[in-house]
């Protein structure tokens, strides 16, 4: 018989000296010509900025490749501190806090193979996580959102929550609406059962 | 849902919320609906969660081809020795009981997930967590930060010796307690396993009052947050032993992996 899943509970407020480690956001290795970089806001449903909330980011390398690699948050064991990544490797993953005014920003090289970057929510008030994705503008060497099958799936206004924004060359914009503030369309959150 | 009286929000209106939900819960495995292992992402009870939480239902991801399905890794980079033993990051011990809290994590097939990052954070004996933002008079312990983390072993097994967490006071309602907690942070093979939770002690008072363990309203799940006291990982003269196993849930990706 399979065991029964160990439920979910919130990240809290605490976890601030615990889970962000350095260059946690800098996912593309250190002056990477091609790196882009993503940010936004996370808001709640009175269209306020959520300044404890928690995200990481999971893609393809730029090969396609889907095996990640070690050294994301690489340990120093002579001080017991942080060492921050190698400025060589692409470890495919990243994981930011939001600011005191609910902002975030990450660097990072376009995936290959697929057009988006897998994201988690955490936040304190948020019991379980949440998977998004934001998918890129047109990029070279990177397929177009034609084709996605969850983007084909959704109405045009749920749809758009997913498309980051180019604000210009290599900056996107994507916020996360964890609820919608009457003005603005809720973010499309995925399960995968 | 019961419209809660002006003033102070007390106790008493959190208690009469928390039964409601089981109750409600209780309504609906009885017509059928099969249980559930998570908490609802809109728990008033838990009142931060309620401007949160996404009102539309989630949309389901079924593609095969899902980066989803994948993770990221890490490895003895990431993670020194000393990583999983809180109480010898400074140069005193620190206070409190000291305890070894151990288990295997595992997927929802029972696999061991081997060679994956737990990481915890807790509050120090007294009920403070070493954060700026934690304003509780109770007093840091120069000797504990409170964060531990550690590589699963081949069997899925992971080990971390600390001290016993206080219970803390918190801004919910009028005089709310957490009962005593470790967070954890753990990782599968596919970012679809991702989890982050809390370990309970087993027979903590304050269990009934607190709406973050109750949001998870299906008695035999919230159960499975409470670790069980072994007297077996007890070392003479030194320790009490915790045994806390975890499963996660999701698909993932990689259903044959051998030799890994
Ligand atoms: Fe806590």
């Amino acid at each position: 018989m399979s065991p029964l899943p160990t439920p979910s509970q919130t990240v809290g407020p605490f976890y601030g000296y615990a889970l962000p480690f350095p260059d946690g956001e800098n996912i593309a290795p250190a002056g990477h010509p091609g790196a882009i970089t993503v940010h936004g806001y996370v808001l709640d449903g009175a269209g306020a900025p959520v300044p404890d909330a928690l995200l990481e980011f999971w893609q393809a390398a730029p090969d396609g490749s889907r095996s990640g690699a070690p050294g994301s948050m690489r340990r120093d064991p002579v001080t017991g501190g942080h060492l921050g990544r190698d400025g060589v490797g692409f470890t495919g993953f990243g994981r930011v806090a939001t600011d005191a005014d609910g902002h975030y920003a990450v660097r990072t090289l376009p995936p290959g193979g697929v057009p988006y970057l897998a994201v988690i929510v955490f936040a304190r008030g948020l019991l379980h996580h949440l998977h998004t994705r934001v998918y890129l503008p047109d990029m070279p060497d990177m397929p177009g959102t034609d084709g996605d099958p969850l983007l084909a799936a959704l109405e045009p206004a749920r749809r758009a929550t997913l498309l980051g924004v180019a604000e210009r060359d290599g900056v996107v914009r994507f916020d996360v609406r964890l609820q919608a503030d009457g003005a603005h369309e809720e973010t499309v959150f995925l399960a995968f059962d | 849902m019961t419209v809660t009286s002006p003033g102070p929000l007390t106790q008493d209106d959190i208690d009469r919320e928390i039964a409601e939900a089981r109750d409600a819960y209780a309504a609906r495995r009885a017509d059928g609906e099969p249980a559930r292992h998570h908490p609802d992402r809109g728990y008033a009870p838990y009142r931060s969660s309620l401007l949160r939480h996404p009102r539309h239902p989630l949309v389901a991801v079924t593609d095969p081809e899902a980066v989803e399905l994948s993770g990221p890794v890490f490895g003895v980079t990431d993670v020194t020795e000393l990583d999983h033993d809180l109480t010898r990051q400074h140069p005193g011990e620190p206070l409190g009981e000291r305890i070894r809290v151990t288990g295997r994590v595992l997927d929802r097939d029972g696999r061991p997930v081997r060679g994956q990052l737990v990481e915890i954070w807790q509050a120090n004996a007294a009920g403070r967590y070493a954060h700026r933002r934690d304003a509780h008079p109770a007093p840091l312990d120069p000797n504990f930060t409170g964060v531990g983390r550690c590589l699963t072993g081949d069997d899925g097994e992971y080990a971390f010796v600390t001290v016993k967490p206080g219970a803390y006071p918190w801004r919910n309602h009028d005089n709310a307690w957490r009962p005593a907690h470790i967070h954890f942070s753990l990782f599968g093979t596919a970012f679809t396993q991702r989890l982050v939770t809390q370990m309970y002690f087993p027979g903590d008072p304050l269990f009934p009052y607190d709406p973050i363990l109750q949001s998870v309203t299906d008695d035999a799940a919230r159960a499975r947050l409470v670790a069980a006291y072994d007297h077996d990982l007890s070392t003479p003269e030194w320790s009490l032993g915790y045994r806390w196993d975890i499963v996660l849930d999701g698909p993932s990706a990689t259903w044959i992996e051998e030799g890994r």
